[in-house]
């Protein structure tokens, strides 16, 4: 150690500023830890907060509200064009969102004793770490939790300082509405950022590698989806795949496998996401990470080094803050010698399009992957009252169902609000209520959560089960 | 249609296994229940046969990693059509992988409730149902959910049934000194911070195996559980060891090795039927002592990767001869690391014989949930006064450690005189047999 270098000693370190970081700092905490959090950019949020989950779920309520003002038309309310104001609607993004949601964080942490160094951490053993920035300090811990999260996948062949051409986190700066977007990547980020472009103006061209969006989630589940995307979109490409861009002119020229090379205004690399563990001094410690980045780590957060836990992206699929948030409540809780396990058999997943996409525990599709037999209930939303009027039947609410107990494996839900009513199939899926455990809930008349209500019961009615039992 | 067949439950909580070997190759051809693959689980090495006929399309492990119940071991393609095939999470009732395999269900774990009591089928591979904070009470417990009997509806495990099984598996005084967490190894959360050995000198640090870790797992719950107490003893075991002689001979035409330990099995057998108490499981929770009525002994046996104990059922029903065939047969089995889960579950009693190694006296650890163990060392000619003249007889050191809850020194003296009768007159023991 360097004379005059700053020395401190803390229970927990926190790595990284996430929901995972944060969740974690303040559970340890609350658990009477001195914990500290080293944030490259001296804030607690993350790339949730900043440049993900929340700046999305933003301009995609523009996109919303757009969609509905259209939607009014067909039942006898019109207002006309609408305006586009990109700096005030940038700045409602950045002002009233994401900094009032920071100020919060920030208040939190001052509330629990957490404070958040800046700079980059650097692992030198598995006790102590060096902070590099403005503050250049050492820090020895009894217990590290690595929480660095994720940073947008790099498309193999594509050089990534092309003009024109952004990630998620270049997109959601909205600096500018491209006249021609092609978006790379048919998952959950393509779509959402494919739909706020759509809503603004942009002509939007899709192109995705598999034979369908959304890979990996059950097509009925889609399928309302992909109907609403090909009317939004000016054109989707499956089983398509880019074989060269290039800068010409301020635009960018793409040539997708198959077609003439076109020219778009913007392209947007949605391919997923890759764990950040690179450049964190890891090797120093006893932490074993994959060649994909991901440590590896138990269902107690804990890693191959005693000391060190780690949390979140950074810890492989799936990538998820709620997921996040609640290792990190784990991690801490473990540190502080509680028996707490990531024991958690549903991990909701939500896509904000519109309609909104929702599932969480077994999938139909994984159940016939393992040949394991299941009932499935669905119910459509043609049939709910409250989908009708709200002008929206083209849901559908699904259960799968384990045949011999009949207990609730998996939900999955299309529709406006499918990211709400998820909730409840969590619930279910994680305490193994049984299917009639939902059938003989009162859900409120009417609302959409019925539909869980209904499919449970159609599903009895298979059964001969009496449904007041 | 490709078939996948993943790591069984294999009953007693374990939800892991190491592969230890794979017997077959891409491509092959294989039987239904040929060898599939060598796996060795917290309890012992068991041989996976496979579950199916059909050709073995991609195997998804290699030996030493550690595989999770339900995970894929290997994909078959072409599959015998007539065949059972695995389902990797079948519910309670359709179980045909754990019916295809030779690792089932044990019920004699700590965990779970009286061992002959008829335990409700465990749940399968995948998450066991139950509510998060019923998940968090059986961690606090140190009680394996997998291992708990449920009650629920669907088969879900309450809170009450944690509990339960938390009472089964330690009494009261024990349970409060138990560490709140299930920790891997559970001593080491008791156990004080080790110094640094470093300081002294150059140290190496290994992992325990699995088999180490379930010995130092039970020992220590035995331990700690059971207020052990040992009564010696001395058998003249002259005339049995020239009986044993005299008929070696004619033992081995019929293709057996006599040996003392087989004399002990049903010495011990007869004398267990005359103390039924010996013969039996303490549950602390009901307050019950349990009588087993059957004679199961196990036979504690060294192997290179550590004690195992197979076990010989019906001790008292069989032969004398038939004991001594399944018990070289047992052994074989066991240091070949091919015995299976079934050959070593269910005992009522333990018997060691630490004869071969030397020592002059040994003071076992009773073999939980078991309430006494019999240990005995090298039989020696020793000098011993006969009606006034000093005579050589062979005289072999018995000890046996009971479980004072359950008997007390008069009771165990008893036994042991029992069975040094029945060893010292064999031809008593042939009245018995």
């Amino acid at each position: 150690m360097v004379m005059g270098d700053l020395l401190r000693e803390v229970d927990v370190v926190v790595v990284g500023g996430g929901p995972g970081g944060y969740s974690a700092a303040f559970r340890a905490a609350e658990l009477g830890l001195d914990t500290v959090v080293v944030d490259a950019s001296k804030r607690l949020g993350g790339a949730c907060l900043f440049e993900g989950c929340i700046p999305s779920k933003a301009l995609l309520h523009v996109a919303q509200v757009m969609h509905e003002v259209e939607r009014a038309r067909d039942i006898g309310v019109e207002y006309g064009e609408p305006k586009i104001s990109i700096d005030a609607l940038r700045a409602w993004k950045d002002d009233r969102v994401i900094t009032k949601l920071a100020r919060g964080l920030a208040g939190v942490a001052v509330r629990h004793g957490v404070e958040v160094i800046g700079g980059r951490a650097v692992f030198e053993s598995s006790s102590a770490l060096r902070v590099e920035g403005d503050t250049p300090q050492r820090i020895v811990f009894k217990h590290a939790i690595v929480a660095t999260g994720s940073l947008p996948a790099v498309l193999p062949g594509l050089d990534s300082g092309t003009a024109g051409v952004m990630n998620s986190t270049g997109a959601l700066e909205l600096a500018e509405i491209p006249a021609e977007l092609l978006v790379i990547g048919g998952g959950y980020v393509g779509l959402e950022l494919g739909t706020v472009y759509a809503a603004l103006g942009s002509r939007v061209t899709l192109v995705e590698m598999t034979d369908g969006l959304l890979p990996g989630v059950d097509r009925d589940l889609v399928q309302p989806l992909a109907r609403r995307i090909d009317k939004l979109f000016a054109a989707v490409h499956l089983r398509s795949r880019v074989a060269a861009v290039r800068e010409t002119a301020g635009r960018v020229e793409v040539q997708i496998e198959g077609q003439e090379a076109r020219r778009f205004d913007r392209v947007l690399v949605a391919v997923g996401r890759r764990a950040q563990s690179t450049g964190l001094g890891l090797p120093s410690t006893r932490v074993q990470i994959d060649e994909r980045g991901v440590i590896a780590i138990d269902e107690r957060c804990r890693t191959a080094d005693p000391r060190i836990y780690a949390v979140g992206d950074v810890t492989g699929e799936p990538m998820l803050a709620h997921r996040a948030m609640r290792q990190g409540r784990i991690a801490a809780e473990v540190i502080a010698g509680k028996a707490s396990e990531f024991d958690n058999v549903a991990v909701p997943a939500v896509v904000f399009t519109d309609p909104e996409v929702a599932w969480c525990g077994l999938t139909e599709r994984e159940a016939k992957e393992a040949s394991r037999p299941v009932k499935v209930a669905r119910f459509q939303w043609a049939a709910s009252g409250r989908a009708a009027t709200l002008a929206r039947s083209d849901g559908l609410t699904k259960l799968i169902v384990d045949p011999e107990s009949g207990r609730v494996l998996g939900v999955g839900v299309v529709g406006p609000g499918a990211g709400e009513l998820i909730a409840e199939g969590a619930l279910a899926v994680e305490t193994a209520a049984l299917a009639e455990d939902l059938a003989a809930t009162i859900h409120a008349h009417p609302t959409l959560s019925e539909t869980l209500m209904e499919a449970a019961q159609s599903l009895l009615l298979d059964t001969g089960k009496a449904t007041s039992a | 249609m490709p078939r996948q067949f993943v790591l069984p439950d294999l009953g007693e909580g374990l939800t892991e296994a190491e592969i230890v070997a794979v017997l077959v190759r891409e491509g092959d051809a294989i039987q239904e229940d040929a060898p599939l693959l060598e796996v060795e689980t917290d309890k012992a090495q068991v041989q996976i046969p496979s579950p199916m006929g059909g050709r073995v399309e991609k195997i998804h492990v290699e030996p030493g990693q550690t595989v999770k119940v339900g995970a894929v071991l290997v994909t078959f393609a072409d599959v015998e059509t007539g065949t059972r095939v695995a389902s990797p999470a079948p519910g309670p009732a359709a179980a045909p992988p754990a019916a295809a395999t030779p690792p089932p269900v044990a019920a004699s774990r700590a965990a779970t409730t009286a061992p002959d009591a008829p335990a409700a089928p465990p749940s399968r591979s995948g998450p066991v149902p139950a509510t998060p904070s019923t998940r968090r009470l059986a961690r606090e417990l140190g009680v394996d959910l997998r291992a708990v009997p449920p009650t629920g509806p669907g088969g879900r495990v309450t809170d009450d049934d944690v509990r339960a099984a938390a009472r089964a598996s330690a009494p009261a005084p024990a349970a409060a000194a138990r560490p709140a967490a299930a920790t891997p190894l559970a001593p080491a959360a008791l156990a004080p911070p080790l110094p640094r050995f470093e300081q002294w000198g150059p140290v190496e640090r290994t992992p325990l195996s699995h088999l180490r870790r379930t010995i130092a797992e039970r020992m220590t719950l035995s331990a700690s559980i059971i207020p052990h107490v040992t009564h010696f003893d001395r058998a003249d075991i002259t005339d049995l060891d020239a009986l044993i002689r005299t008929n070696l001979e004619a033992a081995r035409a019929r293709g057996v090795t006599l040996t003392l330990t087989g004399f002990l099995l049903k010495a011990a057998a007869v004398a267990l039927a005359a103390h039924p108490q010996f013969n039996a499981s303490l549950d602390a929770a009901s307050g019950e002592l349990i009588l087993k009525r059957y004679h199961h002994l196990g036979v504690a046996v060294a192997t290179e990767r550590g004690l195992i104990v197979p076990v010989i059922r019906d001790v008292d029903k069989k032969p004398l001869l038939t004991v001594a065939r399944e018990l070289a047969a047992l052994a074989q089995r066991v240091r070949e690391g091919k015995a299976t889960l079934d050959d070593l579950r269910g005992g009522t009693f333990t018997i060691t014989n630490i004869g071969a190694l030397g020592g002059t006296g040994a003071i076992p650890i009773i073999n939980y949930p078991e309430v006494a163990i019999l240990a005995v060392a090298r039989a020696r000619e020793e000098a011993v006064v006969r009606g006034g003249s000093i005579v050589p007889r062979l005289i072999l050191p018995l000890t046996l450690t009971f479980d004072h809850r359950v008997a007390d020194g008069a009771d165990g003296a008893r036994l042991a005189a029992d069975l040094v009768r029945l060893l010292e007159h064999p031809d008593q023991l042939l009245l018995e047999l």
